[in-house]
């Protein structure tokens, strides 16, 4: 079992004509997701990566039953890309570009609220499923089908820690990269309620880092609501207020907002063991388990 | 990006909200001449990137041409939390009599921005947000149905402005989240908007920060990017267009992906190390990205070694080696000890070609961040 995504999802690639999305696109195939169509406007009746290129979203979901979609646009169109996947029948809008304004992503939240449809990111390395679908970025070759679900902020940092878990024999369910921005489609809580209804998930990982106060709300819900053990990480300890820490969603504000000692104490406070190193959060989850 | 205090008056200015007479100058020549022009007395404002200028001595008031003189040979030049000041304001001192703060900044928990008003203006507001939240006024936009007059005014009363002020104070908030949505401000901010003995309002400091990755849809504001002021560090990775920040250890580290180079960090201290610095080196790694990363870092005097810590994801490891030894063979001489540590696709092959004449290569993050510790302590030793 898996959350989000299966053998059976079907993807359209926007952005498919582009260097990165023929590329990811061709990735993709290789490990097994089923990519049916691209979309790209203008370039309609072309064919990139063995699938036909439609103009519009619309026009591949109607013509190839996609349900599913990733975004590789860059960030000045990025937004205009996502509110086209939204405005389809599409469940899933999985957005890997990085450098879309906040205020563009406001909008998009906006209109998050008055459709069905889900987003993944921006800024994220994407969705996999080992051994069955992965939509986005991640390398295919580290991940390992098994028992463990994987909820982060960071790319290189979930590999690390999945590394560690497939090098001791422990696979995972799915990884799901929510991306580093401010302003997020599906975030902590919503992956958390996915794993915790998931009955193949044993036991989650939830990756999170300086910023916001997202983890501090996915703790009080982890204590509420959930029965699947979590283990958690937070990157930025050392991180001075006021500087952005490479994600634009990593930076602790001057008032001292964001701070991982805060973000540490609400998880453990909720019952998670947070790890100090990547290797001490792959113990944690064989305890947990 | 932040916009100076001056720049942002302009467009302040610009957008029609009042602002104190004023004008840049360089030189104690020209404040003398400037503070002259407007009248005394007038105030004297470092212009750098630094919050609480004032109790660090760079913002002074004076009466006359000796004391403006006096005041700007203090200022500029001076050494204000490690910025040095080149340029001041000269500003006409305004006659208040209440102090008052208009705001607009994006809610990330809400993923909305909100338009913040209080009475109690003039002083650090994240102080009174802490100690007296109900002192601000607050109110939540929808981005896509923007501010609408009727939501000033609400807030305004709210934030109990007096009454004879409370229309102007309204109508320039009103104008504060249009320039917000029309330049992608990040924060966007008047603290105080002074209320003068005559009974008008007038924005006697400004705040604005336009977020970096609007930029490219504001080439005139791209424009008033002030590299100078900065780090010369800092400035040199938005060249090579790095994530950069620059700290006060002696670690050097590169990495790629912000949680993992974040979390090399945390490792150096909790190894019993000191980070030099964030340097995200983005992904692949090609020989001449990873030239530019060891060239920063080590041009920052402070760095007894690196930790360079690759996961290799799409890029696999033996590309990444191949990248890091023709970047290590393009210096006469490595000028510190250098941890390479590689991990994901083929990454035994990469170790296998990685040049160990050149650097040390260790398997695990722990190993390697352990490992360049113990080279800093010891290069710091003698």
């Amino acid at each position: 079992m898996s959350i989000l995504v299966d053998d059976d999802t079907r993807v359209v690639v926007q952005g498919i004509t582009g260097g990165e999305g023929k590329f990811h696109a061709e990735q993709m195939i290789d490990y097994g997701t089923n990519v049916v169509a691209g979309a790209v406007p203008g370039k309609g009746g072309q064919e990139v990566a063995g699938v036909p290129v439609y103009d519009t979203v619309d026009a591949a979901v109607e013509e190839e039953d996609a349900d599913a979609s990733v975004v590789f646009v860059p960030p000045a169109f990025a937004a205009d890309a996502v509110f086209e996947g939204l405005d389809t029948d599409l469940d899933l809008v999985v957005a890997i570009t990085e450098g879309i304004p906040t205020q563009d992503m406001a909008k998009v939240n906006k209109r998050l609220s008055e459709v069905d449809t889900r987003l993944l990111g921006p800024n994220c390395p994407g969705i996999i499923t080992p051994g069955e679908s992965k939509l986005g970025i991640l390398p295919g070759n580290i991940f390992e089908s098994g028992n463990v679900g994987l909820v982060s902020r960071s790319g290189t940092l979930t590999y690390q820690v999945v590394d560690s878990l497939t090098s001791r024999g422990i696979g995972q369910t799915t990884a799901i990269g929510i991306g580093g921005d401010p302003i997020i489609g599906t975030d902590f809580i919503d992956a958390l309620e996915l794993f915790e209804a998931d009955p193949d998930t044993h036991a989650v990982v939830m990756c999170g880092e300086i910023g916001g106060e997202d983890e501090e709300d996915a703790a009080e819900f982890i204590a509420q609501n959930m029965d699947t053990p979590v283990a958690g990480f937070i990157a930025g300890r050392t991180a001075p207020p006021g500087k952005r820490m490479g994600h634009a969603g990593a930076i602790v504000s001057g008032s001292g907002t964001g701070t991982a000692e805060s973000k540490i104490n609400a998880l453990n406070d909720a019952g998670v063991p947070v790890g100090d190193t990547p290797e001490e959060v792959a113990d944690d989850i064989e305890d947990l388990l | 990006m932040k916009l100076h205090e001056y720049q942002a008056k302009q467009v302040f200015a610009d957008a029609g909200i009042p602002t104190p007479g004023s004008a840049l100058a360089t030189s104690a020549d020209e404040v003398v001449e400037v503070a002259d022009d407007l009248g005394y007395p007038v105030a004297v404002k470092a212009q750098v990137h630094v919050g609480g200028r004032g109790k660090a001595g760079g913002i002074k008031l004076v009466d006359d041409a000796e004391e403006a003189r006096e005041a700007a040979d203090s200022i500029l030049g001076m050494d204000l939390k490690g910025y040095t000041v080149g340029k001041v304001l000269v500003e006409e001192a305004v006659d208040f009599t209440n102090e008052l703060y208009v705001g607009v900044t994006m809610d990330r928990g809400e993923g909305e921005p909100v338009a913040m008003v209080s009475e109690q203006g003039g002083v650090n507001i994240e102080e009174v947000a802490e100690e007296d939240p109900d002192a601000i006024a607050r109110e939540h936009i929808d981005p896509a149905f923007g501010m609408h007059p009727y939501q000033a005014r609400k807030v305004v009363y709210e934030a109990d402005i007096p009454r004879d002020v409370a229309g102007d104070v309204a109508s320039i908030l009103t104008t504060l989240y249009d320039l917000y949505e029309a330049k992608d401000g990040s924060d966007i901010e008047i603290n105080p908007l002074m209320v003068t003995s005559d009974g008008d309002v007038v924005a006697a400091d400004a705040v604005m920060n336009v977020d970096d990755d609007a930029l490219f849809r504001h080439p005139d504001l791209a424009e008033m990017e002030d590299e100078a002021a900065g780090d010369d560090l800092e400035a040199k990775a938005n060249e090579y267009g790095f994530d950069y920040v620059r700290l006060d250890g002696n670690v050097g580290i590169i990495g790629n992906g912000a949680g993992l180079v974040m979390t090399t960090l945390d490792l150096v201290d909790y190894y019993g190390g000191k980070p030099a610095n964030f340097l995200d080196i983005g992904g692949g790694a090609k020989a001449e990205r990873v030239t530019n990363a060891l060239d920063m870092v080590f041009s920052d005097e402070n760095v007894d070694s690196v930790v360079f810590n690759i996961f290799g994801g799409i890029t696999r490891g033996d590309e990444v080696a191949k990248g890091i030894n023709a970047a290590l063979e393009q210096f006469d001489e490595i000028p510190k000890p250098v941890v390479v540590r590689l991990a994901g696709t083929n990454a035994a092959e990469g170790r296998e070609i990685l040049n160990a004449d050149l650097v040390t290569v260790e398997e695990t993050l722990e190993g390697a961040v352990q490992r360049a510790v113990e080279y800093a302590n010891t290069e710091a030793e003698q």
